[in-house]
């Protein structure tokens, strides 16, 4: 039994170490100076680096997070604490179908409803994208994680006489906050990589921009178009953007376990 | 009479669990609730502070005077009432996050009590609850790197440091080792001084080594109230003799 569960989860992690292993492989080399700060050179020329794509991936998803990580945290709250009427069964359950509808359906809407009215494309209808995907996962990680403030916890602070409001904020919420706030940077992380969304919204820019009204590089679509694109050299800057993309997941991913283990005591 | 029930009645979904429960608690005694387990107990002592009505489905009927004025009379608010009678639970419920120090301070702040005067009711609160020896030292660390014992201790000077009129503690020692039990136990007799004391407990020898008053509830009815004393030598109901003799339970 231990064995066949030992290999299992073996075979879970697998698929990790395989592309972990394959990425430092192929990109690692590619990773140095200029490959972070400087802008593409013209197609069919070697060198140059995806600073673009990065910045652009920065202020894209930090536009997403800002919207998306409050108004998520926000209605997980709600959730939690009451959602157990009418109201709350309707927001869980569209949050639910958000969170299973396929993310580049998301960036049709965000095409059909700022896209083509503003009649171009832009960084902002990405961040929208992105945040429209952010908000049902945070929202619902959110409400697990309230939801495991054990109730002796609600009980004992009002009994102490505290009013309804603060026992959810100052006792129930602050409890879950390390949970919440690694739910949140969970959440970053994975739209960080969306990728589909961005095609139909913030386009692509081969130059380096931070007008969030104007199309804008992210990382994902760098790597798209370097992957499909016919130039060994853009394969080469593709495989490692795609590994500052799994760092960068890697290293969030990091940062929300250190947050969950960094309170008073342990779990 | 300090705190006194009047036809209480306390009901889940409409389904009864204490049925007219008429029953006058003296103040600076201790109050023993015992009976089987499911019969009420906790029931009874969650209306005495308004936790009942937020329990799913809980409704009150009946009176509950606390210095005449009935708690659940209209106007009063169950927030206010929760200040004045203070509760502890069987198991202690320290706040995760917060340190000894913000623990006893909790419903402190709450009440908008100045910080400067803060220190100086944090420390006498855990002298009443004799754990200011054992954490004076490390009142800016973790209430839950404290023993199980030690937790309930500051559970209990957290609810003392409010200064409320009645403590009621539903099994305060049932999750504890019999040394803490102890000290709990010794805690409440020094308390009664200057508390009215109401403990639920399943434990009979606790409730004839603490209490000056019992009650025992049978199916949510109180059977019988009494002296200590009288009700565990010279019980006058059945069902009172057949529980403390160990006939059922
Ligand atoms: N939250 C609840 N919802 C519905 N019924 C409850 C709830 N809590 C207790 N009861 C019922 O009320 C009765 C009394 O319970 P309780 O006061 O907890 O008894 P005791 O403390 O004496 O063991 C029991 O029959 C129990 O099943
Ligand atoms: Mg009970």
């Amino acid at each position: 039994m231990t064995a066949l569960v030992g290999m299992l989860s073996a075979l879970a992690v697998l698929p990790l170490i395989l592309i972990f292993g394959y990425l430092i492989l192929k990109g690692a080399s590619s990773l140095n100076l200029e490959f972070f700060l400087s802008n593409p050179v013209p197609a069919g020329q070697s060198g140059g680096g995806v600073a673009h794509a990065i910045v652009g991936s920065g202020i894209i998803v930090g536009l997403a997070a800002l919207v998306g990580l409050p108004v998520g945290i926000g209605a997980g709250i709600f959730l939690a604490e009451y959602g157990s009427g009418r109201l709350g069964w309707t927001v869980r359950f569209v949050a639910d179908v958000l969170n299973g509808t396929p993310s580049i359906i998301i960036g049709i809407f965000a095409w059909t409803w700022i896209v083509r009215p503003q009649g171009h494309f832009s960084a902002f209808a990405g961040a929208v994208a992105l945040a429209v995907i952010l908000i049902p996962l945070v929202a619902r990680t959110t409400e697990e994680m309230v939801r495991l403030v054990p109730h002796s916890l609600r009980e004992a602070a009002l009994a102490l006489g505290y009013p309804r409001w603060r026992t959810s904020l100052s006792i129930v919420v602050r409890t879950a906050l390390a949970g919440i706030v690694t739910g949140g940077l969970v959440g970053v992380a994975r739209v960080a990589g969306e990728t589909a969304p961005l095609l139909f919204t913030t386009l692509g820019n081969l130059n380096f921009s931070t007008h969030v009204t104007e199309p804008m590089q992210a990382l994902p679509l760098q790597i798209y178009v370097y992957a499909t694109g016919p130039f060994p050299e853009w394969h080469r800057l593709a495989w490692a953007a795609s590994l500052v993309l799994i760092l960068l997941v890697f290293g969030l991913a990091l940062v929300a376990r250190r947050v969950a283990a960094n309170r008073y005591g342990t779990r | 009479m300090h705190l006194a029930t009047e036809r209480l009645t306390a009901r889940y979904h409409g389904r009864p669990a204490i049925t007219e429960v008429s029953l006058g608690i003296r103040p600076r005694a201790i109050t023993a609730v015992i009976g089987p387990s499911g019969c009420g107990k906790s029931t009874f002592l969650r209306c005495l502070n308004r936790m009942h009505e937020l329990s799913d489905g809980g409704t009150v009927e009946g009176r509950v005077l606390l210095d005449g004025t009935d708690i659940y009379g209209a106007g009063v608010d169950a927030v206010q009432v929760r200040r004045r009678v203070g509760m502890v639970f069987q198991r202690p419920t320290p706040f995760p996050t917060m340190s000894i120090y913000d623990n006893v301070a909790a419903g402190l702040r709450v009440n908008g009590v100045a910080r400067r005067r803060m220190g100086e009711i944090v420390e006498r609160s855990l002298a009443q609850a004799a754990l200011w020896d054992e954490v004076k030292d490390r009142l800016h660390g973790s209430a839950l790197a404290l023993s199980g014992g030690q937790q309930q201790r500051l559970c209990i000077a957290r609810a003392l440091a409010t200064e409320p009129e009645v403590l009621l503690m539903d099994e305060p020692a049932s999750a504890l080792d019999p040394l803490a039990t102890q000290r709990v136990e010794e805690l409440m007799v020094t308390l009664k001084q200057a508390y009215t004391i109401v403990v639920v407990t399943h434990n009979l020898q606790q409730a004839s080594r603490v209490s000056d008053y019992t009650g025992f509830f049978y199916l949510g009815d109180l059977v019988e109230f009494d002296q200590t004393a009288r009700m565990f030598t010279n019980p006058s109901d059945g069902r009172t003799e057949a529980y403390i003799t160990g006939r059922f339970g």
